[in-house]
């Protein structure tokens, strides 16, 4: 079975075993055992709700370190649609692009840009008139843009895997053009070029790290958004109060290929952005990772008719959302918008409609039975029998107090052996008052 | 041979609450490593199921069968009964009320739907006695 590598773990030091992460929990990853939180790895997404909830700042996202960027001689950063919703009255994108340069980075291509081929490519699809695009295997095609919706959809709705969309993400297209940008343009060779995503959640790291196809990730690491966000800061008022002045870049000499987003690669940063680039009415946008359960759950039974395309972001509002983000999703959103008003509605079209081939990921996404009770269905259904006569004793207050997020869990838990039926405090009170009696 | 055995009531005149016994009963499945395309036959013949009991009967019952070879749906209730079984399983034939077609409910596809997904389908109705729906997805 694949290893998923996460970016989501805990600092044990800081735990207090509180229950906070352990109710938040969306796949029921969680469990407190010794005074301290655990990680099931194999149902973890890297969602990022537990860092979000911890009110002990114990669950930690995964990132590199600016440090890290001295490792390649020629530094690339990949900055997402949803860095530019960080900042107050910022009416040109450009600034946060300089200013990236002006901190160190040899060159910046928008994330926002490969994510308008993304949409142009998804049109396509949609229209199916083109003989050289593989058809939709079935509709609705769901996005493959956030990485915690890929994993879910991998362990928990198998009958949904084909329907994830061909293309690969708006990060790696940008990664693989403007690695052959540098090439093309420097002397630089392949191993001396580090890009770097800029990211709003861990999911994307884990993403980076352990793809959803089998294909190796073009980029290099990330940067925590949140913690580049003061630095960041810092260079764009030097700028605009002209106390920096900046080179002339590769920026300004790229005239082949254009990377300027403009509104539809901007609003990919929100929810229903993505969707909205599409010409068609018959699209879904969900976010929040419970409301895109629900959805994965009626599509799965067959309940959602005629869609044509479905947006799924793990966070509220979209990628803006993002646990490594500044700013409240809702006024993201807003400047979004502000910043979306004077842009043309694309920036970064098909370079004579010819689809890079970078656009298609040629791995097959496989099904990871994570949660499988035992290796075989009768084995299974002996556990399950088990857990439901175990399940029969607790109390169903959910409470949490013995570890596992629900009774049901707990039930689970004491029928494969990994936890003990008296870890529940309120079978432990029965039993111990049963004592006084029985003495 | 293992056998699991689950029991779920269907509350009547509650649409928002038909489909908790083909969600439970999904996610049991898909924790016993069952294959896709069944559990999904499952759940979806389930939740029409559900949805008739809603529709024509006031509620009844989900009971559920399984075993490593099959899993066997039983839906019954104590409802008005079907006066005749064949026209009930052709598609487009409904007698459920605008009330219940203005939600969207009652295209006349739930009996022909149960039976699409399943790969057994057994229904017996007493009129004014209620009627019950075995249905089997075997593993094949």
């Amino acid at each position: 079975m694949d290893k998923f590598y996460h970016s989501v773990h805990l600092e044990p030091d800081l735990c207090k075993g509180c229950i906070n992460c352990l109710k938040r929990c969306p796949t029921e990853a969680i469990r407190v055992r010794n005074g301290k939180a655990s990680i099931i790895k194999e149902y973890c997404i890297d969602c990022g709700e537990c860092v979000r909830i911890c009110p002990h700042h114990a669950k930690k996202a995964a990132t590199d370190k600016i440090e890290d960027l001295n490792k390649h001689k020629y530094k690339i950063a990949l900055p997402p649609p949803s860095l530019y919703a960080q900042f107050n009255n910022l009416d040109d994108k450009s600034l946060v692009l300089d200013a990236l340069l002006s901190m160190g980075f040899d060159d910046v291509f928008e994330v926002a840009a490969a994510a308008e081929i993304v949409s142009e490519i998804t049109r396509k699809l949609l229209a199916g008139k083109d003989n050289s695009l593989p058809l939709p295997r079935a509709l609705p095609i769901i996005s493959s843009a956030c990485p915690a919706i890929t994993r879910l959809i991998r362990v928990r709705f198998p009958n949904l895997i084909d329907l994830i969309s061909p293309l690969t993400s708006p990060m790696e297209i940008a990664a693989e053009m403007a690695i052959e940008r540098a090439l093309k343009q420097t002397s630089f060779s392949r191993d001396e070029i580090g890009v770097f995503f800029i990211t709003p959640c861990p999911a994307k790291y884990a993403a980076i790290n352990s793809p959803l196809r089998k294909e190796k990730s073009k980029v290099s690491g990330a940067l925590s958004m949140s913690e580049l966000y003061p630095m960041l800061l810092h260079h764009m008022k030097q700028i605009s109060s002209n106390k920096i002045v900046l080179p002339i870049t590769n920026q300004t000499a790229m005239t082949d290929i254009p990377t300027t987003s403009g509104r539809i690669g901007i609003s990919w940063g929100g929810r229903g952005g993505e969707a909205g680039g599409l010409i068609t009415d018959n699209i879904l946008a969900a976010d929040g990772i419970e409301n895109v359960i629900r959805v994965l759950e009626d599509l799965e039974d067959d309940k959602l008719k005629n869609l044509h395309f479905i947006e799924l972001n793990s966070c509220n509002g979209g990628c803006v959302g993002g646990v490594l983000t500044v700013e409240n999703p809702y006024i993201a959103n807003v400047k979004l918008n502000a910043l979306r008003k004077y842009l043309p509605v694309s920036g970064m079209r098909l370079n004579e409609g010819k689809i890079p081939e970078c656009a298609f990921s040629k791995g097959r996404i496989v099904y990871l039975p994570v949660y499988n009770l035992g290796d075989t269905v009768s084995q299974s259904i002996k556990v399950m029998k088990e857990a439901d006569s175990v399940m029969k004793e607790l109390p169903g207050l959910d409470c949490g107090c013995c570890g596992a997020p629900t009774c049901q869990t707990h039930a689970e838990d004491v029928a494969r052996g990994t936890a003990s039926k008296n870890d529940c405090i309120h079978i432990m009170r029965e039993y111990m008052s049963q004592l006084r009696v029985d003495n | 041979m293992n056998i699991l055995e689950l029991k779920y009531t269907i509350p009547g005149d509650d649409f928002t609450r038909a489909g908790e016994a083909s969600s439970a009963i999904k996610r049991k499945l898909k924790q016993m490593g069952f294959p896709p395309d069944l559990i999904r036959n499952v759940s979806i013949a389930t939740y029409e199921g559900e949805i008739n009991s809603v529709i024509h009967a006031n509620g009844g019952s989900v009971s559920v069968s399984i075993d490593d070879e099959a899993v066997t749906i039983v839906i019954e209730d104590t409802g008005k009964g079907i006066p005749d079984i064949e026209k009930a399983m052709q598609e487009g034939f409904s007698t459920a009320p605008d009330s219940v077609r203005s939600l969207g409910f009652g295209a006349g596809m739930g009996l022909p739907n149960m039976k699409k997904y399943t790969d057994e389908i057994h229904v017996e109705s007493q009129v004014g006695k209620g009627t019950k729906v075995t249905m089997k997805c075997r593993m094949t």
